[in-house]
């Protein structure tokens, strides 16, 4: 007697061929979607979101593109993780992950076609993953010791990663503004240092790094605008009304003159709060939270700079340039450490008022302003430069460089292919399969850029087969080209997290034969 | 649905409703619900050994969960079937009590089931086959016991221990790295174990993942990690020698649960007010100092100005640390959790060698590690993974390695992998099964039958011949009077599973035969089934 009825209502169960096809194919259509972004020559997508105002995004980075899809099928939410996960981890490489992943499942599905166990196919996998990682490996080149050339070497890979993004057009001058900022970090990966301003207006050519720091706020009305030799004081404190914290505690009064005594006694309490600021021999004040009318005018008074409602972020970065503290209490004022800097100065960027200090004395955080003719160019070269600046804060830490275009896929198909050669079994067809969906790489870069891909690989190929070919794909004059020459690189630790993470993922799919979906959560309708 | 009727043609109304409900009884109630029992242990017999698949599950939520243990697949299955919820319960009984071994349960209750129903098709009692399982089950188990290896380990020897554990790891996608997490997690049991009363607290091994990096990284820390972050930005990032103070108390004013107010309504009261105010931050931190903290942990938030004087004074904090990880703390540096800042004491400090703060990726994801602790008797397996879903299953799989090692530890006996066991338990049944006058012979031959459905998945899953090899093994194992025969799943090119390294604990193995049974039994004892029907 078969039983009708195992699962709850709606919910699904795919079992063996069914729940491979259906993994498979919802794989490869989220790697095939997110193939034509990769490489120099990569076409951009447009995103409209279904929420208020549909607004529209335009990208070319693939972890944004998954990020905004809703996807139904579990496969190719699993390609959506890693590429999410590469984001955060790397910066860069979110779509080549993919679209690797997606070719490693499509030629294992030819391979599960010629009734090859899944089981084998993922121990080839594995093997030729090893392998390829060692045969990089033995390729790197680290100029941690040259520090001239290391600096070329993270030129080399901002240029790079930015050229396949909508900041080609003016890689030099942002890979220029990229490494200067992560130099300035000094080998902290901490990427929240550098600040990016986006202004509207201009052109991107107009964009700058400063070495100060701009703060994106304004300065009150009467007081200095513009300040020689600063001392910052950089607080998070009640600015407004300083409420009595003991809990419980309320005014009761039981006559007019009795209010009047207390608004006395808070503004005293005000006045002595803003004496003891003061007191700290500042003539800036930079506070995290609302400073009030009355409070402002007492520093008006003094000839200090107040400056309210610095967001967070803009007080821990604040803080971090002047090497002042953040201080919330100020009795003491000889242990709070101030911040300096030599010059403050209100700026115009476009028709913003913005401030500007200058002159700081610890250099790790800066800001980079971006000038653009639109919010959409605007914003997908804050996401280009933000992959920049995580390749290179990766690269400043881990320096080994490979160089691009398609060559570490080609040395590493190379090295795969040779031990597909040497081994015994079935598992040599996995082995070849792996390299070629390494190939995909270099071959999708091709087709990209319109050129005529079989060729291009063909010759490659045959140009790797000498020992230590510099050789790999250059779009611009669409044939193959010397890497080295041409200045094109890429961190080695990117295409490492590339090779590891798209093997797991296709390893994880691979792995399934039976997919359980169960029903949907019932969702009110909230319209 | 029969109904009785009275002398007059009216019906009995018995149950509520009960035209509404729909009602099987006798022999087909029987062969429904173990047609139910099969269609659950053939979900998960494809999962079973090393070569076995993973099932993806999607939640009504919409996320993936890919997973190979068989406790996960059931209990996300959504089941709707009664039957098929007994076998879920089954399964999950079986990962409470062992740990392991719950998709082999499954797989061995389905195969009862299946034998069951041939019986009962010829006309035997369910109850007898329910009594034949029972002595069954019986020889089974006493034979495991005979063929049980004692072995000794220590805590300088593990080598044993790892061994079992790889058993176990080597079903599950981690299998790349099963040699490393399995002595990542024979060392973790081993820090926590009391060996003189051969227990284990598991609870003291706090299992972390973060996405990022590869299996590779996976590492063992003697010592706690928490995600978070210093309260203040400013402060220092390493501490060495560290005393921390583990407070559950607020930096903040008291907050007394009996209602009061506190009436303001002179000059003079409102400033007293606001000088207390400020004494009692300074006092709750000079306290903090004052014992000789140098670092607070708190499981409550801070005041921005208790903030400040913490930073000011050089007194690190933490803050809104959980529950669970503030007792860890606690266990781990040998420290008190004080619940008011009156009680610090320096004998309630906790001490540990080295506190810092790592950060990973791009983003700003910040983790404390608390290292060289006074007492290292609570650690942190601290998984890194390619995504989401390969940390949350290398979670279950080290959860399983780890419950194998306790149970060694427990115990030390061991039994043969690979369906050895299962094979050696089946011969031994069936050569009993003679002996038994009436029915019963017959329910236990057909365990013994069922025993052989194990290895026989094994082998189906591995690519072999499912019958060809089983047989060859079963008469290697008569011939050479070697039960450690199994199925060479590997294609190692040895059936002897000690050469192999493959074993599994005999509790464990014990549970799943005792478990499988006991809800077969159960099963085969309904005969109606009283369902509301659908609305």
């Amino acid at each position: 007697m078969a039983v009708d009825k195992l699962l709850k209502d709606e919910a699904t169960e795919e079992k063996g061929e069914r729940a491979r096809m259906a993994s498979f194919v919802g794989a490869m259509a989220i790697a095939d979607l997110v193939k034509t972004t990769l490489g120099p020559k990569g076409m951009d997508k447009i995103l409209q979101s279904t929420g208020r105002g549909n607004s529209v995004m335009v990208t070319n980075d693939g972890a944004t593109i998954l990020k905004s899809l809703h996807i139904e099928n579990p496969a190719a939410k699993v390609l959506v993780d890693i590429s999410k996960v590469q984001d955060d981890e790397v910066g860069d490489g979110t779509t080549s992950v993919v679209v690797l992943a997606g070719e490693l499942l499509r030629e294992a599905e030819k391979l599960v076609a010629t009734k090859i166990h899944p089981m084998t196919i993922i121990s080839g996998y594995r093997l030729a993953a090893e392998y390829a990682r060692n045969a990089l490996l033995q390729k790197v080149m680290d100029n941690k010791e040259d520090e001239e050339k290391f600096k070329s070497d993270l030129m080399k890979i901002a240029m790079t990663s930015l050229s396949s993004k909508i900041l080609s057009q003016d890689k030099e001058h942002f890979a220029k503004l990229a490494v200067h900022a992560v130099m300035r970090l000094k080998g902290s990966t901490n990427l929240e240092a550098i600040q990016i301003i986006k202004k509207p207006g201009g052109s991107l050519k107009d964009s700058f790094l400063d070495e100060g720091f701009i703060l994106d706020k304004k300065i009150g009305i009467g007081q200095p605008k513009r300040i020689e030799n600063a001392k910052i004081l950089v607080a998070n404190t009640a600015m407004d009304t300083d409420k009595v914290k003991i809990y419980g505690a309320r005014v009761r009064v039981d006559s007019m003159s009795k209010v009047v005594d207390i608004e006395g006694a808070e503004k005293e309490k005000m006045r002595e709060k803003v004496q003891k600021i003061i007191a700290h021999g500042i003539n800036c004040f930079v506070n995290r939270q609302l400073i009030y009318n009355f409070p402002e005018e007492l520093f008006a008074d003094a000839g200090v700079l107040a400056i309210e409602h610095a967001d967070f972020d803009g007080i821990e970065r604040l803080a971090l340039v002047t090497g002042g503290e953040i201080a919330s209490t100020f009795d003491n004022p000889e242990l709070v450490k101030l911040g300096h800097c030599n010059l403050i100065e209100e700026i115009m960027i476009g028709e913003d008022k913005l401030i500007h200090f200058s002159g700081v004395e610890m250099g790790q955080a800066c800001t980079i302003v971006l000038r653009g003719a639109s919010f959409h160019v605007l914003d997908e070269a804050e996401r280009s430069l933000h992959d920049a600046l995580c390749v290179l804060s990766q690269t400043v830490n881990d320096s080994r460089v490979v160089l691009g275009g398609g060559w570490p896929e080609m040395v590493m198909a190379k090295a795969v292919d040779e031990l597909a050669r040497t081994t015994p079994g079935k598992k040599s067809n996995a082995i070849e399969a792996f390299s070629r969906a390494l190939l995909a790489i270099p071959t999708t870069i091709a087709d990209n850029a319109g050129l005529d891909s079989a060729e291009l690989i063909a010759k490659l190929r045959a140009e790797h087969h000498k020992e230590g070919s510099p050789a790999g794909i250059d779009v611009i004059s669409g044939s193959v080209g010397d890497m080295a020459e041409l200045g094109i690189s890429e961190s080695f630790k990117v295409k490492q997290a590339v090779l590891l993470s798209a093997t797991e993922a296709a390893e994880m799919i691979l792995r399934v034969d039976d997919i359980i979906t169960c029903a949907p959560r019932k969702r009110e309708d909230r319209m | 649905m029969a109904l009785a009727f009275d002398e007059f043609g009216r019906p009995f109304i018995i149950i509520k409703e009960q035209e509404q409900k729909t009602r099987l009884r006798g022999l087909d109630a029987q062969k429904s619900n173990i047609s139910a029992g099969k269609a659950v242990a053939r979900i998960l017999r494809t999962s079973l050994g090393p070569k076995g698949m993973d099932k993806m599950l999607q939640s009504p939520d919409g996320d993936v969960t890919i997973t190979n243990d068989g406790a996960t697949i059931l209990e996300q299955m959504d089941v709707d079937n009664q039957i098929a919820k007994l076998m879920v319960e089954l399964s999950r009984s079986q990962d409470y009590e062992i740990g392991d071994g719950t998709t082999g349960v499954v797989v061995m209750a389905g195969a009862l089931l299946d034998q069951a129903e041939k019986l009962l098709e010829r006309g035997i009692h369910p109850i007898r086959v329910a009594e034949g399982y029972e002595m069954a089950s019986r020889i089974a188990v006493d034979h495991l016991e005979c063929i049980a290896n004692k072995f000794e380990f220590g805590a300088a020897d593990i080598e044993p221990l790892v061994q079992t554990c790889m058993t176990t790891l080597s079903s599950k996608i981690v299998n790349r790295c099963k040699r490393s997490l399995a002595e990542i997690a024979v060392k973790a049991v081993l820090a926590v174990a009391d060996l003189e009363r051969k227990d284990v607290n598991l609870d003291l091994i706090k299992v972390e993942g973060k996405v990022g990096g590869k299996l590779e990284d996976t590492e063992l820390i003697y010592g706690i990690i928490v995600e978070k972050d210093m309260s203040h930005p400013q402060m220092p990032k390493q501490i060495e020698d560290a005393k921390i103070a583990i407070l559950t108390c607020p930096f903040e004013p008291p907050k007394p649960k009996t209602k009061h107010k506190v009436d303001i309504d002179t000059v003079e009261k409102f400033q007293t007010l606001r000088l207390q105010e400020q004494k009692y931050f300074d006092d709750m931190v000079q306290k903090c100092k004052d014992v000789g903290a140098t670092l607070v942990i708190c499981q409550w938030g801070f005041d921005d100005e208790a903030n400040h004087l913490l930073m000011h004074r050089n007194l690190p904090a933490v803050r809104w640390v959980g529950g669970v990880e503030l007792e860890l703390i606690a266990i781990a540096t040998g420290g008190r959790i004080v619940p008011r800042f009156q009680e610090l004491t320096p004998e309630k400090l906790g001490k540990a060698g080295l506190v810092r703060e790592k950060s990973f990726g791009t983003t700003k994801d910040r983790m404390i590690y608390i290292e060289h602790c006074a007492n290292s008797r609570a650690v942190t397996i601290f998984i890194r993974g390619g995504n989401k879903m390969m940390i949350e299953e290398t979670k279950r799989s080290i959860h399983d390695a780890l419950c194998v090692a306790r149970n060694l530890i427990h115990n030390n006996s061991i039994v043969y992998g690979g369906g050895s066991a299962e094979i050696s338990c089946s011969i031994a049944v069936e050569a009993a099964a003679d002996k038994y006058p009436g029915v019963e012979q017959y329910a236990i031959r057909a365990f013994a039958d069922a025993l052989d459905a194990i290895p026989m998945a094994l082998a189906e899953n591995s690519g072999l011949q499912p019958i060809e090899t089983l047989s060859a093994v079963k008469a290697q194992q008569i011939k050479e009077n070697n039960t450690c025969c199994g199925i060479d799943c590997n294609d190692v090119g040895t059936n002897d599973m000690r050469e192999q390294d493959v074993f599994e604990t005999l509790i464990g193995k014990k549970q799943q035969i005792l478990l499988a049974t006991q809800v077969v039994k159960m099963i085969l004892k309904i005969d109606d089934v009283i369902s509301p029907s659908n609305y």
